[in-house]
């Protein structure tokens, strides 16, 4: 991509920061959100904090990147701003890049305010890089994961969101975010290997030194290969979609 | 394509289904002018305005916007043109001069030079006084204005403008309409679509007559009127039946037609035959119930136009 349009994929981002990220409502929601749901299926089992933390990270980070960009394009084809991005120099994958930059950016903020309970709540990260590294690469991924389901050339959020709840849970209760990977049967392990959250959570888990299963580079690798499918999968549909957006 | 020639769209098309909004369609616009596409709702004229600047790729036929081809160097036409859509689409969550920031940073310009145009855009436009106030507190008028500015920021030689005063206030349409004819006299090229006759006689160097996606006549609004003339008619009801043949003795008129309990009268001086009504009316002691002057919709004009063509086409 050239150098210009990285600058206005970066326009792109600031613009979603400030109309869709900056809302109070969305920073509640979104780290407000993952902690009910995580603590729904937690209490009462008697779980140590070290077991609960990387999957509470997981999921607010999950949450967190792909909700609001999932909805952008959807919002803009409604309100026509979106055919003032298209009508200016700027080519599809610039759009989608600059939606996905908002969502990481926002994904990795979010992500830090479980982490710092973790921390504060006495737990130690054994390898504070690798959790590090492990959180941006999987913002990125999730961000694209948002990108394609925002894909549907549709001007009504909620079917976006829809259509979203029933790819991302099942995604999350696979992911090995509930039970240890290597408690699960064969069949649990091959269902969650097909869902990205299960390589960040268990990222965490070594850099935290519980209960991981996969090497750190089959993560990292796992992640990486699920982002570019996702980034691909979400360009090529943005613009078949586009001709029916405008 | 001479250096003249800023648009150039040969034999466009486009098709939604087995529908063809556009259709075959061929036309130049020059350097400086002021072209209008003129033509009813749903003529075809926002598909055109959008294959134009790359918004919609064209199911046939080929745009070339000064020495670029808007489907293989889309970046580089769209970086020499402003676009005011249809529908006005600023951002409503931010404010004018934020809106305006943005359409500088799409269309990477540096940041010093964006401030300098927008503000002086936004003064020649009277709305840097409300630059920081968020644009949903703004009436439809003032978003129109901001929507022009937004793409006058990039400095752009050529100006298109879809609809750009419909549904406006008489005010604001004006304001508009002179801002159009400063920015064309600084030598910006303006293409606008439009379904007011008016609008486009008074603004338009040149005007392009579409219907049903199909253009049935370029030319100068002068020279459009005079074909229009002839579609004028004067429609009359009287209080009790006449027969229509009793009006043949007027003068100015071309043809008569009874449609139900009215008159109408096809003539290229309605106001004369206006006089001659009334007096044949005081003559034959008749009471008249209504009359009208119908001016000739586009639709009237179009299909005057495609039956002279046809015609031509059948005699050749």
């Amino acid at each position: 991509m050239e150098p210009n349009q990285i600058r206005r994929a970066w326009a792109i981002c600031k613009k979603d920061i400030r109309i869709y990220y900056s809302a109070h409502p969305v920073i509640v929601h979104g780290i407000l959100f993952p902690f009910f749901l995580f603590f729904a299926f937690f209490i009462r089992r008697n779980l140590s904090m070290e077991f609960i933390l990387p999957g509470l990270v997981g999921m607010t980070l999950f949450f967190t990147s792909t909700a609001i960009v999932s909805i952008i394009p959807s919002w803009e084809t409604r309100s026509k701003t979106l055919e003032r991005l298209v009508s200016s120099p700027v080519l599809i994958s610039t759009i989608v890049i600059g939606d996905i930059l908002a969502a990481f950016l926002f994904g990795v903020v979010v992500s830090l305010v479980p982490i710092s309970i973790g921390i504060l709540g006495g737990i130690s990260i054994h390898h504070p890089l690798i959790a590090a590294l492990g959180i941006l690469i999987s913002a990125l991924c999730f961000s694209c994961l948002g990108a394609l389901l925002s894909a549907s050339p549709t001007d009504i959020p909620a079917n976006v969101m829809t259509i979203s709840t029933l790819i991302k849970f099942p995604l999350i209760f696979v992911s090995g975010v509930f039970i240890p990977l290597k408690d699960l049967p064969l069949w649990g392990k091959i269902l969650a290997s097909f869902s990205p959250l299960t390589y960040f959570v268990d990222l965490l888990r070594f850099s935290i030194k519980v209960d991981y299963y996969y090497s750190v580079g089959f993560d990292f690798l796992a992640l990486f290969i699920f982002a570019l499918i996702f980034y691909i999968l979400a360009v090529r549909l943005h613009v078949r979609a586009m001709p029916n957006r405008i | 394509m001479s250096e003249d020639i800023v648009i150039q769209a040969s034999d466009l098309t486009k098709f939604y289904g087995k529908v063809a909004a556009v259709d075959h369609i061929k036309f130049e616009v020059k350097k400086g002018e002021i072209f209008g596409f003129l033509g009813p709702n749903g003529a075809g004229k926002t598909t055109t305005i959008r294959m134009l600047t790359g918004i919609t790729k064209p199911s046939f036929g080929n745009v070339r916007i000064m020495e670029f081809d808007i489907e293989k160097q889309t970046l580089k036409a769209k970086q020499i043109m402003g676009i005011v859509p249809e529908v006005s689409n600023p951002y409503i969550d931010l404010s004018a001069w934020s809106n305006m920031m943005f359409q500088g940073e799409l269309y990477g310009l540096p940041n010093d030079k964006s401030k300098e145009i927008a503000a002086e855009l936004l003064e020649n436009f009277e709305l840097y006084e409300r630059r920081k106030d968020l644009v949903k507190f703004f009436s439809k008028g003032m978003k129109q204005r901001l929507i022009l500015c937004m793409a006058l920021l990039s400095q752009p030689q050529i100006l298109f403008l879809d609809e750009p005063t419909s549904g406006l206030d008489v005010q604001s349409a004006t304001i508009i309409r002179e801002k159009l004819r400063q920015i064309n006299k600084e030598g910006v090229t303006i293409f606008l679509t439009t379904h007011n006759m008016e609008e486009a006689n008074l603004l338009c160097d040149r005007i392009a007559i579409i219907n049903k996606g199909k253009i049935a006549a370029v030319d100068t609004p002068e020279k459009l009127k005079l074909m229009t003339e002839r579609l004028q008619k004067v429609v009359v009801a009287f209080s009790q039946p006449i027969n229509p043949e009793s009006l043949n003795s007027l003068p100015n008129v071309d043809k008569i037609e009874k449609l139900g309990d009215k008159i109408q009268l096809h003539t290229t001086a309605p106001g004369k035959v206006i006089f001659d009504i009334v007096d044949y009316a005081r003559e034959k002691h008749l009471d008249m119930v209504s009359l009208n002057v119908v001016v000739p919709t586009l639709e009237d004009v179009f299909i005057k136009l495609t039956e002279d063509k046809e015609k031509s086409g059948h005699g050749a």
